[in-house]
């Protein structure tokens, strides 16, 4: 049961680093391939201030505020360059993130950081907390999308030009943007620090920033049910079948790369068009 | 009385090339003023130092004593400014409807963290529906903007400014790529929008139709302004003729 619990736990952490990407790239259109780095940022930052006497879950607001302020920066650069070169920025960041944090001894060098602090609930009570996390993020996702904000952020995704000239400040949507999505990879990074008690550079790396962009893209770019969805099973496959963990980077650019060619809106794109027939068929 | 917008010797400078030489007009509240010229006469360079996407090299442009110069598009139509643009560029992946209601629901949008909190949309709709009836594609308010033909999205050009509730509305062409019947329609409709109050200018070749609902004519040539003043009598300036139509002797 313990390894059900623990999968279940990793499932839930996914869901919300998923859906903190969506956020950017899926709602707002800033293609981002660095956002490892800031759950890292929050993983990092949780640790150090639980090390330090922070109490759980506080700490978990203090790698939010952390991955925001890095994700405030990495957005003011979303202002000066578009698409590719937004993802070469923040791939960039990414591997910057890396570099400085192998350096670091304070930060643990290439060992990383181990013995991090337990939330002091059990670990059923630690996967509740984890789902009740991952609803919370789900539920602000629809919400957010459903809102003037998601509208906004939408017609930014379609035409910036065009957003300008019905007077949206498209600066600062952008920033709040980056902003939100990595406030909330933060406490995904936070809540995994906490699940695992070690961290290490490893695991904030380009694997994993391709990794959660494919649950994105899979999922459907700002479908907030297809990326739960795609978070879910992606995140278990891996932990299921050690051959898909082996070559995780291969299979995940793979499915990138067919979702692209076949379905570019993923399994919300497909699961919209399946309920649209079936209700002109009624 | 003060003009709605003010445009005082602007000059715009590319390079060495001169696009617009110390060019100045006023428009009044309610005028629908018409913007002529023959092609590289510099009438696009001019629309974009109104909206903000061209700096000019001197000069100034004021709305209702704000002045324009340093604010951003955005700022800019906050301040009234309305823009619809020659090559139409609607939101693809919103319907007509949207397109429009995004637009009317600009005081939930003028800052983000309102956006976040304002959530019903069924004003904005309803008001997206009134203009999109109002410029005569209400039918269509359902339909994507690419499933529609240019006419069709000229005038959800014209709606989605016209939601911004703009004091002056800018029109770039917007009779351009139309059949003959099509043109007439939506320059009647930009008639009856100025009869409502609306102050408008139109850049515009279709020459027929802006003699036909525009009052006054605003001519330039080669950056430069050659005419400006009650249409019949400015067509009938030899210099404008030569200049623009190509006939008559120059003075």
């Amino acid at each position: 049961m313990g390894y059900e619990i623990t999968l279940a736990t990793s499932m839930c952490i996914s869901v919300v680093f998923a859906l903190s990407l969506n956020l950017i790239t899926g709602f707002c259109g800033q293609i981002s391939l660095g956002h490892a780095a800031f759950f890292g940022v929050g993983a990092y930052t949780a640790a150090l201030s639980s090390k330090a006497g922070l109490a759980f879950p506080l700490d978990l607001l203090a790698a939010a505020a952390a991955a925001a302020v890095f994700g405030f920066v990495v957005g003011l650069s979303s202002l000066r360059v578009r698409h590719d070169f937004l993802a070469i920025t923040t791939m960039g960041f990414g591997f910057l993130f890396l570099g400085v944090v192998r350096q670091q001894d304070w930060l643990g060098g290439e060992m990383g950081i181990s013995a991090i602090p337990g939330s002091g609930l059990s670990k059923l009570g630690y996967l509740g907390f984890a789902a009740a996390v991952a609803v919370a993020v789900a539920l602000f996702s629809a919400y957010l999308k459903r809102s003037w904000l998601g509208f906004s952020f939408a017609a930014i995704a379609d035409d910036e030009d065009t957003a300008r000239v019905v007077a949206l400040d498209v600066a600062r949507y952008k920033l709040l943007a980056f902003v939100l999505g990595t406030a909330i990879a933060g406490i995904a990074g936070g809540l995994y620090a906490h699940h695992v008690r070690f961290i290490s550079p490893d695991s904030f790396g380009f694997v994993e920033s391709i990794a959660v962009l494919s649950m994105v893209i899979v999922g459907g770019i700002g479908s907030v049910p297809g990326v739960v969805f795609a978070a879910l099973v992606l995140t278990a496959l891996p932990l299921w079948f050690q051959v898909i963990e082996d070559y995780k980077l291969l299979l995940y650019s793979a499915l990138l790369f067919i979702m692209m060619q076949l379905c570019e809106d993923g399994i919300g794109g497909l699961m919209r068009r399946l309920t649209q027939g079936r209700r002109r068929t009624t | 009385m003060s003009a709605l917008l003010s445009v005082a010797d602007i000059t715009v400078r590319f390079g060495g090339v001169e696009a617009v030489s110390n060019v100045s007009f006023d428009v009044q509240d309610g005028e629908l003023l018409g913007f002529i010229g023959p092609n590289g006469a510099g009438k696009t360079t001019m629309m974009r130092v109104i909206t903000g996407l061209v700096t000019p090299t001197l000069g100034s442009v004021c709305l209702e004593d704000w002045d324009l110069g340093g604010l951003p598009v955005f700022r800019r139509v906050q301040r009234g400014l309305g823009l619809a643009q020659q090559i139409v560029r609607p939101f693809n992946s919103f319907s007509a409807l949207d397109n429009v209601a995004l637009a009317a629901g600009q005081h939930h949008t003028a800052r983000p963290m309102r956006a976040l909190f304002s959530f019903r949309r069924a004003r904005e709709r309803a008001k997206a529906r009134e203009l999109l009836k109002l410029v005569g594609i209400d039918h269509v308010a359902d339909s994507m903007p690419p499933s529609l033909p240019l006419g069709y999205r000229k005038r959800l050009e014209l709606a989605r400014a016209l939601a911004l509730e703009p004091r002056l509305l800018l029109l770039d062409e917007p009779l351009a790529g139309l059949n003959q019947t099509e043109a007439t329609a939506l320059a009647d409709t930009i008639a009856d929008l100025n009869r409502r109050g609306l102050a408008m200018i139109l850049i515009e070749h279709n020459l027929s139709e802006v003699m036909r609902i525009c009052p006054r004519l605003l001519v330039q040539d080669n950056g430069r302004k050659i005419g400006d003043g009650p249409a019949e009598s400015v067509m009938s300036d030899p210099l404008v003729r030569s200049a623009y139509l190509g006939t008559g002797e120059p003075g």
